[in-house]
C-alpha cells in the first residue's frame, strides 16, 4: 500500500487533513480578502454576526472586523507553531542523539538536564519567559521551544539507544565511518517517522501555548492573533459572545485537525503497530 | 526502610532541582532588559532614583555578580522571596495567602479528571467495536484540543449568563459572610465550574490513556485463562484488565501535575479564583517581577511534592517495583 492510501485509511486523519488545508488557505488569502490592517476600525463596535454585508462574523469592542482578525491570526498560529516546534526540534534532535548514541556519563548528564526542564511546570515557565524578554513573536517561538524539547530528546535517544548496536550500523563502523556520519547517515534516517510524529501533535501543543499566553496578554502587541481576540473579548462575554466564540472555535478546530493528521502520520509511517492495534 | 531512603534520595533530588531553579531565576532577573532594582521594584522606568539607590545597595546590587548569587539564593533558603512593592507585602505571605485555594481547585480537578477518565476509558476500551466507544474517543479528542480557557469562558456564558444556575466568578458570594456548613456550600457551588472546566483536559487524557492500556492488558495471557476459567466479562475487566492496567495511568498522573498547575493559571483568571495562578496574573498584569519569580519557584515545588507523592503511591500499588529497586 503506498503511504497515503494507508494515511487515508484513517478516517479522522483525512477529515484533519481537509481541515488544516482550509486554515492554510485562510492563513493564505488573508491578505488578499482583507489587504487592511486587521487592527482598523471598519463598522460601529460591537456589530453582532450575520446582521451587515461584508461583516459576517460582526465587530469587536473597537469596530474592528472580527473575520478579517481570524484570518490574519491564522497565519500566527500556524507560524509560531511551525517555527516554534522546528527550534524544539533543532535543540532536542541532537541531545537525544548524542544521549543516545554515546550513552555512559554523557547520557546521564544530558538526561538529567532533560529531567530538570521536564520537572518545571511548562505554561507557568514559559510565561515567566515571556514577560522577562518582553512579549514578540521571537520571545514566544523561543519560550515555546525551550519549553516542549524534552520529549524530543527523550524519543530521539530511546530510538538511538536501540538502534546502536543493529548490523548496518556495525557494518558501517567496519568500513571506517566515524561516529559523526554513522549518527547522520545511518541511525537519523531511521528515526524519521517517530520524530514527525511527534512533531505534527507538537505544533497542535505549540498552538494551544501560543493562545493562552496571548490570552494572557503575553502576545506580540503588534500581531493578531487569536489568543490575544478571546483575551480582549473576555470582559464583554455578557454582551458578545461571538468574540470569544469564533477565535476559540478556530483554535479548536486547527488543534482537532493537527492531532487527527498526527494519528493518521503515526498509523502509514508504522503500519505494524497499526495493524496490532486494531 | 526501602521507603525511607527513597524518600531521602528523593528529597535530595528535590533539592537540587529547586536550587538549579533559583539559580536560572536569578540570571533571569540579570537577562531582563532594564536595571534589575527596578525590576525588583516592580516599576518600568519611573520610578523615584533615591528609592532605587537604597534597593541597589539593600540587594547588594553594585557588588559582583557571584556576590549577588549568594545574597539570592540564602534569601530564598531562609524563606526570604522579597518584597512585593506593588501588592505592598512579602512575596511569601502572599503566596501563602493564596495557596489553599490552588490547592482546592487543582486537587478537585485532578479527582474529577482522574475519576472520569478512567471510567470513561474503561467503558470505551469495553466497547471496542461500537459506536458508544467510539463517540466516547471522539469526545474526548475534542476536549483535548479545546483551550482551556476558552471553555472556561464558554462555561460563563452558558452555566451563569444565559441558565443562571452557577456564579461565574470568585470563590465565595461577596458580602454573604456565611459561616460553617452554608459556608462550605457557597465555596462548593463555587468550586463547579472551574473545578470542571479544568478538569476537561486532563479528563480526556486519562481516558485516551485508560482505553489504550486496558486494550493492551486484554492482550495479556491471564486475561486468556481468566476467559478459559469461564469468568463473566465484565469480571475479567473490572478485575484483570483495569487493575493492572491503572499502573501506567498513576505514573502519567503525576507527570501531568506540572500541567495541571499550568491549567490553573488560565482557569483562575478567567473565575477570578483568589488562587496563586489568579496572583500570577496580576503579577504579570503589574510587572511585578519578584512575585512572578517567586509564584514560579512555588509551582515547581509543588509539581515536585506531587511527584514524590505519586512516586510512592505508585510503588505500593505495585509491590514488584520495590523488589527491582
Amino acid at each position: 500500500m503506498s503511504f497515503f492510501a494507508r494515511f487515508a485509511q484513517n478516517r479522522g486523519a483525512l477529515i484533519g487533513l481537509i481541515i488544516l488545508a482550509l486554515i492554510i488557505a485562510m492563513a493564505i488569502l488573508a491578505p488578499l480578502l482583507f489587504p487592511e490592517s486587521p487592527w482598523r476600525m471598519v463598522q460601529r463596535p460591537f456589530l453582532p454576526p450575520f446582521e451587515v454585508d461584508g461583516f459576517v462574523l460582526g465587530t469587536d469592542t473597537m469596530g474592528r472586523n472580527v473575520a478579517a482578525g481570524l484570518m490574519h491570526g491564522a497565519w500566527v498560529s500556524l507560524l509560531i507553531g511551525l517555527v516554534s516546534t522546528s527550534v524544539a526540534l533543532i535543540i532536542g534532535v541532537p541531545l537525544g542523539a548524542v544521549a543516545g548514541y554515546y550513552g555512559g556519563l554523557v547520557d546521564d548528564a544530558l538526561m538529567r538536564f532533560t529531567e530538570f526542564f521536564q520537572t518545571i511546570p511548562n505554561f507557568a515557565l514559559a510565561i515567566v519567559l515571556v514577560a522577562i524578554m518582553q512579549p514578540s513573536v521571537t520571545s514566544i517561538v523561543l519560550a515555546i521551544a525551550i519549553v516542549s524539547w524534552p520529549p524530543v530528546a527523550r524519543l530521539v535517544r530511546a530510538e538511538f539507544m536501540s538502534l546502536r548496536n543493529r548490523e548496518y550500523v556495525e557494518a558501517a563502523r567496519l568500513v571506517g565511518q566515524g561516529n559523526t556520519t554513522i549518527i547522520l547517515k545511518q541511525i537519523l534516517p531511521n528515526t524519521l517517522s517517530p520524530i514527525i510524529v511527534l512533531a505534527s501533535l507538537m505544533v497542535a501543543t505549540a498552538i494551544l501555548l501560543e493562545s493562552a499566553l496571548s490570552f494572557l496578554g503575553l502576545g506580540d502587541p503588534n500581531v493578531m492573533s487569536w489568543g490575544y481576540m478571546i483575551g480582549a473579548a473576555r470582559t464583554v462575554i455578557r454582551q458578545a459572545w461571538w468574540l470569544s466564540f469564533f477565535p476559540g472555535m478556530a483554535i479548536l478546530l486547527t488543534v482537532l485537525a493537527l492531532n487527527l493528521v498526527g494519528e493518521g502520520l503515526d498509523d502509514a509511517l508504522n503500519p505494524k503497530l497499526a495493524r496490532e492495534r486494531q | 526502610m526501602v521507603y525511607a531512603r527513597l524518600i531521602a534520595m528523593r528529597l535530595l533530588k528535590a533539592v537540587i532541582v529547586l536550587f538549579l531553579i533559583i539559580v536560572f531565576n536569578f540570571f533571569l532577573i540579570q537577562l531582563a532588559p532594564g536595571d534589575p532594582a527596578a525590576i525588583l521594584a516592580g516599576e518600568a522606568g519611573a520610578t523615584d532614583e533615591a528609592f532605587l539607590r537604597q534597593l541597589r545597595e539593600q540587594f547588594g546590587l553594585d557588588q559582583p555578580l557571584y556576590v549577588q548569587l549568594w545574597h539570592y539564593v540564602s534569601g530564598i533558603a531562609t524563606l526570604d522571596f522579597g518584597y512585593s512593592y506593588r501588592q505592598q507585602m512579602p512575596v511569601l505571605d502572599l503566596i501563602l495567602e493564596r495557596l489553599p485555594a490552588t490547592l482546592l481547585l487543582t486537587g478537585t480537578a485532578f479527582v474529577l479528571s482522574l475519576a472520569l477518565g478512567i471510567f470513561a476509558g474503561s467503558m470505551a476500551a469495553a466497547r471496542v467495536k461500537k459506536i458508544s466507544g467510539s463517540v466516547i474517543m471522539a469526545l474526548a479528542l475534542v476536549f483535548y484540543a479545546t483551550p482551556l480557557f476558552w471553555v472556561a469562558l464558554m462555561a460563563v456564558l452558558l452555566f451563569s449568563v444565559y441558565l443562571d444556575w452557577l456564579p461565574a466568578y470568585g470563590m465565595f458570594t461577596v458580602g454573604a459572610h456565611y459561616t460553617g456548613m452554608a459556608h462550605i456550600l457557597d465555596v462548593a457551588k463555587h468550586l463547579i465550574l472551574p473545578a470542571s472546566t479544568l478538569a476537561l483536559f486532563f479528563m480526556a487524557i486519562y481516558t485516551r490513556m485508560t482505553r489504550a492500556s486496558m486494550l493492551e492488558a486484554s492482550q495479556q495471557d491471564y486475561v486468556k485463562t481468566a476467559r478459559a476459567k469461564g469468568l463473566k466479562d465484565r469480571v475479567i475487566q473490572r478485575r484483570h484488565i483495569l487493575r493492572n492496567a491503572l499502573l501506567p495511568i498513576i505514573t502519567l498522573a503525576g507527570l501531568q501535575a506540572g500541567q495541571m498547575v499550568g491549567g490553573a493559571i488560565l482557569t483562575e483568571t478567567v473565575f477570578a479564583w483568589p488562587g496563586i495562578g489568579r496572583l500570577m496574573y496580576e503579577a504579570l498584569m503589574q510587572r511585578d517581577y519578584n512575585l512572578l519569580l517567586g509564584i514560579f519557584f512555588f509551582s515547581a515545588a509543588l509539581v515536585i511534592v506531587f511527584n514524590i507523592f505519586t512516586d510512592l503511591v505508585y510503588r505500593l500499588a505495585d509491590p514488584r517495583i520495590k523488589e527491582a529497586s
